[in-house]
């Protein structure tokens, strides 16, 4: 995540910021009514759209194999569809890596992101819920973890780790598994100035248990503050991933986006000039990782009625 | 005052020790033999007396002949010694020795990055949050950039500053056919090669704190002290002031929270311009299959963090009156 998406999340702890329940279906009519008319929100997820369907039908209308000797080497992109993005050192088809590539990326970023919000939305609601001595135990590891450089750890792990287990799905589950703890902080923060609201006080003494209570009535009026949590996560997975297969700890088999750059560079692509192959990557995360940040504004307002421009 | 300080120290201390416990841990929770794996990879091909005698010898190294607690206490023993092992990439030289070499070139980059980052980027945003003219451009151009990988931002200014413009050097720390030495002449090369690492590690955190410190001046403009100073009908400028100041303190704390991100992204940073600091040696290291030296560099990433987040915490005390009254037990 960012400077700046990371300080509207963890400072934006505003308990008004958190959707106040009321007739549920005019609030979902306004959410489509103001989703309909952000800039924003509109541009951001055509990109990610697009994206998305080369991600997923790119491999599948150009079934060409990454690692296959296309045709001659170092061809600059040509109009001709056989070779779009043209070919790299090995004669391979730099769209396929791409199209490829792409697809391990938002798969990283999914699982990664979406792991990292699980454990944060666990710890978070936990923590600020339970409260008491759980709660300072949890906070004391998250704030150790918060400040140790996720990287750092990660390029221990993975150096370390038999080739044979170093895939995408393990990088994902890492990078989850490290990238939380802001997102427990932050969720953390908005459950308690919702433990202490009249609905969780009556359900509290209807005799729910705790975890119904978090899970019915405290998480719902949260969620897009965890939704919101989730993008940035995702987002920030993507980052990570990338330089950590771009360090050289990437995945054995296959391709992704940072190993593209990884290999472009190895190859001296930079000296040689040979733009196309580190270019496309680099374009494929900045758009995706971009979109999702500016997703996350424009929902931001779409949520909160405080922030909308209109 | 003191015992404020003497509790961020200590937890410090204890996030150190967890840190360092877990660099200890993760070889010898590794699925299979570490050691195994590091012989049958780092020696294909070897004659099987010679991996036996490999064997032995990285069993020594790690002191696996001896019980979990004593390789324990043994480990922190020689890590307060300054000894982090002997590297294999650089041929048998000490690790810390190899990383004291690489850190100056790293530290040249990254802090000059991130304060003149931080303060451009911050000034920046603020403009832009009573211009909208200047937002418009400002907004967008800022999340691209803190949405750019670090290593491609890297590769796009190698490849448009060196090889389309040949304006600069494209990688190494020095010219190879210069003695490092105290002229002006060796300043003006270094000053050469140091330009780009960092212009793009300053490009991506400069997008971040801008739209940062933008978005955080807009909010305090929407605070009810601002709406207050505007009823009294108290001047613009005075108000724009007051927001700037209370704005600065989250980006303060979140200069904390990125310096994780940061480092990384100097590392990658200097990969592409094979810019001779902790970076490159990270990628050396993992290329042969150096694990002291990934295991020395990965304490001194953490003590550096560690001691930025302490300056942090000294310069959020400086800055925010409000901290230094509830130390001595007033109320704010």
């Amino acid at each position: 995540m960012t400077a700046a998406t990371q300080s509207t999340t963890t400072d934006g702890a505003d308990p008004s910021a958190v959707a106040t329940p009321g007739p549920a279906k005019r609030a979902r009519g306004d959410v489509l009514f103001f989703a309909l008319r952000s800039k924003k929100f509109l541009i951001s997820v055509s990109i990610l759209t697009v994206l998305a369907l080369v991600a997923i039908f790119g491999p599948i209308i150009d079934s060409t194999d990454p690692y296959a000797q296309l045709g001659f080497p170092f061809q600059p992109p040509s109009g001709d569809p056989g070779s779009l993005f043209g070919t790299d050192y090995f004669g391979n088809d730099v769209f396929a890596q791409f199209a490829n590539g792409l697809r391990a990326t938002f798969f990283v970023g999914f699982l990664g992101g979406g792991l990292g919000a699980l454990i944060g939305m666990v710890v978070g609601f936990v923590g600020g819920y339970i409260g008491g001595w759980v709660d300072e135990v949890l906070a004391v590891f998250t704030n150790i973890l918060l400040v140790i450089p996720t990287l750092a750890v990660l390029l221990v792990i993975a150096s370390y780790l038999p080739s044979e287990l170093r895939g995408v799905p393990f990088e994902a589950i890492f990078i989850g598994l490290t990238s939380w703890p802001w997102a427990a902080r932050a969720i953390r923060a908005q459950t308690f100035s919702l433990r202490s609201r009249d609905f969780v006080d009556l359900a509290k003494l209807s005799g729910r248990r705790s975890w119904k209570i978090i899970a019915f009535e405290i998480a719902p009026n949260m969620s897009s503050y965890l939704f919101l949590t989730f993008i940035l996560l995702f987002g920030g997975a993507i980052l990570i991933g990338a330089s950590l297969d771009f360090i050289g700890l990437g995945p054995h088999d296959g391709i992704t986006l940072g190993l593209m750059m990884y290999n472009a560079v190895a190859w001296g692509a930079l000296t040689l000039g040979w733009w196309w192959w580190f270019i496309p990557p680099g374009i494929g995360i900045m758009a995706a990782v971009g979109s999702l940040y500016v997703m996350n504004v424009g929902l931001d307002e779409i949520f909160n009625p405080k922030l909308r421009e209109m | 005052m003191r015992r404020y300080f003497l509790r961020k120290l200590l937890t410090y201390l204890v996030t150190f020790f967890i840190a360092a416990t877990i660099d200890w841990l993760i070889p010898r929770m590794m699925p299979g033999n570490p050691i195994a794996s590091l012989v049958t990879r780092s020696c294909t091909g070897c004659s099987p007396e010679f991996a036996q005698a490999m064997v032995t010898h990285y069993q020594n190294l790690f002191g696996l002949d001896k019980s979990l607690p004593e390789q324990f206490i043994g480990f922190w023993v020689s890590l307060v010694q300054g000894d982090l092992g002997l590297s294999i990439y650089g041929n048998g030289r000490p690790v810390a020795s190899m990383i004291m070499g690489a850190a100056p070139y790293t530290l040249a980059v990254l802090v000059p990055a991130i304060l003149l980052s931080w303060i451009i980027g911050n000034t920046a945003g603020a403009i832009a949050a009573r211009r909208r003219w200047l937002d418009n451009t400002v907004l967008p151009v800022g999340y691209v950039l803190t949405a750019t990988p670090y290593m491609w931002l890297g590769l796009v200014v190698a490849f448009v500053l060196s090889f389309q413009l040949r304006w600069f050097p494209m990688s190494l720390g020095y010219s190879q056919n210069l003695e490092p030495s105290l002229t002006i002449d060796f300043f003006l090369d270094l000053v050469s090669h140091w330009i780009m690492p960092f212009m793009s590690l300053f490009l991506v955190m400069f997008g971040g704190w801008a739209i940062g410190m933008r978005n955080m001046i807009i909010y305090e403009l929407e605070s009810d002290y601002s709406r207050y100073l505007e009823a009294l009908g108290a001047p613009q400028g005075l108000i724009r002031n007051y927001a700037f100041r209370n704005a600065m303190l989250p980006q303060i704390t979140g200069l904390a929270l990125q310096l994780g991100v940061i480092v990384a992204g100097s590392l990658v940073t200097e990969i592409v311009f094979q810019y001779p600091g902790v970076g490159q040696l990270v990628f050396n290291a993992i290329k042969s299959e150096d694990y002291f030296l990934l295991q020395g560099i990965f304490l001194f990433i953490i003590i550096g963090v560690l001691a930025a987040n302490f300056i942090v915490d000294i310069v959020y005390v400086i800055v925010d009156p409000r901290t230094r009254v509830a130390m001595r037990g007033g109320t704010a």
